[in-house]
Parts: C-alpha cells; sequence; structure tokens
C-alpha cells in the first residue's frame, strides 16, 4: 500500500496538507473521515490514530499525525523544491519559528472565528453572544497585525522571497474566518498583495479546489444526525471556552 | 558578537532553550530577563523588532524567536549528538508529532496553576474555582495522552533515547510540579520517564535551570515579588480572561 492521507478539507491544516501533496505531485490515497458525521470517532479510524484527529498519514506501516509533522515528513520523503522548506540554516529557521508561533495565536483565533460564527449556532441552536464574538474578533485581529508586521513585513511571503510551508499553513488558516463571512483582509493591503502571491504561486484551481468546503460552510453546514451531535458535543462545548 | 540567548527562566520555553544550551555545551552570553518587571516590553532589554516574548536568540544580526525554532537551529549549527534531533526521517518526525501536540494541546494547560496561585494575585485577581477545575481536567487528560500515545513503553517520548520533545515536555510539566501539582502520583511510568530525563540531564544543570520556578511560591508568600509595572497589568489580564 502506497502512501494514504486522511483528510477532511473542512480542517485547515488538512488543507495544507492537500494542496502540499497536490501541488508537488505526490501520488497519494485520499481517505476522507468527516468530521461532522463524526467519523474520525470510529473504532476504525482510531487504529489509524488514537487521539481521533485528521489529519494523519499512513506509509506502508508508518503512521504520522499532527500536520507539521507530516508536512516535513512529505517534504523530505519526496524532495519537493528547496524553497518550501530550505537546506540553508538562518532560511529553514525562519519558517521553523513561524510553524511554532502559528500554534496558539492565528491557528487558535481563527478556528474560533469560524466556530463562534458558523459552527456554534449549528450545534447549540442559537448563535454566540455578541460580545463573545466581538472578543473573539478583536484577538484575531490583533493576531493578524502580528502577521503582516512582524512575519510578512516587506518581503513577498512570510519567510522569505519565495513561498515556504509557512505560507500554505497561514493562508489555510486564514480562509477560516473567511468563510465565515470575516473581511480579513479589508483595510490591510500587504496581506491581501501577499494572499494573491500564495493563490497564484499555488494556482487558482486548487486553491479553490481545496477550499470549496470551507467557502461554502457559511450556508451548508449541518448535523443531519443527533446521534452524531451528541458524539461531537464534548468536544464542541470545550472548544468555547 | 557570539551567540546571545535572551531568557527568563521563569518561564518553560526559555528553560527547555537554557538546558538544551548548557548540557551541549554551546557558548553563550546569557541575557537574563525578568518578565514580572516588564523587561521584554523595554526596548533597552529587547533585541530591536522582536515579538515582545522570550526566549529570542541572537547569533550575530540573525534573530530567532520560538523555542522550538530556536532548540532545531542550535541542534543544527552546533551539531549537537544526533539523538537530540536525529537525522533518521521517521525518527525526526515522531519530534515533530510530539512538538506539533504539545503547541497545540499542552502548551497553555500546565501553566495555569502558576498563573492561579501567583501571577494573578500580584494584580489583585482571582482566578475562579470553576476554571481551575477544569484545568484540573485538562492536565489529567493531557498526562493520560503523554504516557499512553507518547510515551508508551518507550524509555523516552518519541524512542529509546532523550530528544528536544522530552526538554519541552519535561520543562513544561515543572511549570505545574513547581508550584506543588502532584502530576506523577498514580503515574509511575511517567515519574520513571522524570527521573531519566533528569539523569541524563544531570543533578546539578537540572537544579540551577529550575531554581527559579521552585522558589517563586515562596517568594509570594513573603511579598517578595516585584508588582508588574502598569504596562504589563492590560498583559496580564488579558493571558488570564484566556484560561479557559
Amino acid at each position: 500500500m502506497g502512501l494514504e492521507l486522511y483528510l477532511d478539507l473542512l480542517s485547515q491544516p488538512c488543507r495544507a496538507i492537500y494542496i502540499f501533496a497536490k501541488k508537488n505531485g505526490i501520488p497519494f490515497e485520499m481517505r476522507t473521515v468527516e468530521l461532522l458525521k463524526g467519523q474520525h470517532l470510529s473504532d476504525a479510524f482510531a487504529q489509524v490514530n488514537p487521539l481521533k484527529m485528521v489529519p494523519a498519514l499512513k506509509d506502508g506501516d508508518f503512521t504520522l499525525t499532527e500536520s507539521v509533522a507530516i508536512l516535513l515528513y512529505l517534504t523530505r520523503k519526496y524532495q519537493v523544491p528547496d524553497h518550501w522548506y530550505p537546506q540553508d540554516l538562518q532560511a529553514r529557521a525562519r519558517v521553523d519559528e513561524y510553524l511554532a508561533w502559528q500554534h496558539v495565536t492565528l491557528r487558535r483565533n481563527c478556528l474560533r472565528a469560524l466556530w463562534h460564527k458558523v459552527m456554534f449556532p449549528v450545534f447549540l441552536g442559537e448563535p454566540v453572544s455578541p460580545e463573545v464574538q466581538a472578543a473573539t474578533l478583536a484577538e484575531l485581529d490583533v493576531t493578524l497585525q502580528i502577521l503582516e508586521d512582524k512575519f510578512l513585513q516587506n518581503k513577498a511571503f512570510l519567510a522569505g522571497p519565495h513561498i515556504s510551508l509557512a505560507d500554505l499553513v497561514a493562508i489555510t488558516e486564514l480562509m477560516h474566518p473567511v468563510g465565515a463571512g470575516c473581511q480579513i483582509f479589508e483595510g490591510r493591503p500587504k496581506l491581501a498583495a501577499w494572499r494573491q502571491r500564495v493563490e497564484a504561486a499555488v494556482g487558482a484551481v486548487l486553491f479553490q479546489e481545496a477550499h470549496e468546503v470551507i467557502l461554502k460552510a457559511k450556508d451548508t453546514v449541518s448535523l443531519a444526525d443527533p446521534s452524531v451531535k451528541q458524539k461531537l458535543m464534548p468536544r464542541v462545548l470545550a472548544m468555547i471556552r | 558578537m557570539g551567540l546571545e540567548l535572551y531568557l527568563d527562566l521563569l518561564s518553560q520555553p526559555s528553560r527547555a532553550v537554557y538546558i538544551f544550551a548548557k548540557k551541549n555545551g554551546i557558548p553563550f552570553q546569557l541575557r537574563a530577563l525578568d518578565l514580572l518587571k516588564g523587561h521584554h516590553l523595554n526596548p533597552e532589554f529587547l533585541p530591536a523588532n522582536s515579538l515582545q516574548r522570550v526566549p529570542v536568540l541572537k547569533d550575530g544580526d540573525f534573530l530567532l524567536t520560538e523555542s522550538v525554532a530556536i532548540l532545531i537551529y542550535l541542534s543544527i549549527k552546533y551539531q549537537t549528538a544526533d539523538h537530540w534531533y536525529p537525522s533518521d526521517l521517521q525518527a525526526r518526525m515522531r519530534i515533530h508529532e510530539y512538538l506539533g501536540w504539545h503547541g497545540d494541546c499542552i502548551r497553555s494547560t500546565f501553566g495555569v496553576s502558576l498563573w492561579a496561585q501567583v501571577l494573578a494575585p500580584l494584580i489583585g485577581i482571582q482566578v475562579p474555582e470553576e476554571k481551575l477545575k477544569r484545568n484540573r481536567a485538562a492536565m489529567d487528560r493531557a498526562l493520560q495522552c503523554l504516557e499512553d500515545k507518547f510515551l508508551g513503553d518507550k524509555a523516552f517520548l518519541t524512542g529509546q533515547q532523550v530528544t528536544l520533545a522530552d526538554i519541552m515536555a519535561l520543562e513544561e510539566l515543572m511549570q505545574a510540579v513547581a508550584i506543588g501539582c502532584d502530576l506523577f502520583e498514580g503515574r509511575p511510568r511517567l515519574a520513571a520517564w522524570r527521573q531519566r530525563v533528569e539523569a541524563f540531564l544531570g543533578a546539578d544543570l537540572c537544579r540551577e535551570t529550575h531554581s527559579v520556578i521552585w522558589s517563586i511560591r515562596e517568594l509570594a508568600a513573603n511579598k517578595k515579588l516585584p508588582d508588574p509595572p502598569p504596562e504589563m497589568r492590560s498583559r496580564m489580564l488579558l493571558r488570564i480572561a484566556r484560561i479557559p
């Protein structure tokens, strides 16, 4: 069995891996794990990842979870162009720096923006209070400012003159609030121009394909099966705080 | 100017960087900062254009933040022993797998006790018991996962030798242990892992690295901690508000 990737394109790190693998012509079997159907909680998937989270990679007997690890694994195993994760020590450190920074900052805020605006109303049957939403968006705003001022600065891409894993991880995060209807690029011409560059480097068709689900989420997310809702609820409630 | 490291040993990522550099005999100039005095907000103490966070590495003109990035940079630049960050692809990815989980799932969990018992009271705030209860449950879940999913029956978190993952994890846990949380009670495997990591690092180096965090509770009890400057207050309030 060749390379298998367990993904749901509703999830932002899954999109980064999907785009990366497709863009670099890495052959893989797509194993879709539909989060909103609770498929990640199944016993079958627990065999792949006991933590019951996507993305996950299987390459023969080797199983790997966590998006950054998966991206780095693909980078080295398939010898993709150097710019994704440069050999040069300092250039690489810039990519590592971004990848380490994003966890509790951009990742957290983009996820919360989508959940507070789109997902919680579906799960809880009522909108999240305007105060909570405002606080979430204010925190996102602060993070975007750091992304623009400290990381992007006046460079073409986040970690240097060429696209890297950092850009891919960042843009797929940002498409979460975009999918929730937030105008995050408004009043941020530098960040907007960067987004255009990333899309162009990835290719418009692939970018669109990877983001089709999230860009429709606002109008299409629903939970057909109430038992799934019960199963997902503990994780959902943990996320609202 | 050689390598400079801007650290406050009160912070767990700073300690991971410190312990790694010391253990590997990497020569560096320590730039000790006091976060409680707001040194990281003062341009006099930190290099220009940093993120106002520690740790920061300065190597000539090259500035780098984020402990994980710094540890990887040091391990490559100073060609530290292979076990820390193995060149073998699958072994190295096990470390990144751990660090990814660490970043998303435990990074903000084990520091909460310090905030509740020492830092929040400095500005007259009490963290609600409900949040602390939730935090204890979160620590429990994280420890279970650390023991079952990562440590398993191995000697260290990602294999039979100590790696960057082990020191990141150890320093994170110490943040709660030093405040009196008994994280290892009823977890003999995890307790044995801690012994192994500390034995590898050496008792002297561990004592030196942990002296600040071990003494913080006593300093607080004796009212010997500085009053945080006003510019720290808003940052501290924000951090406290983010405790889930």
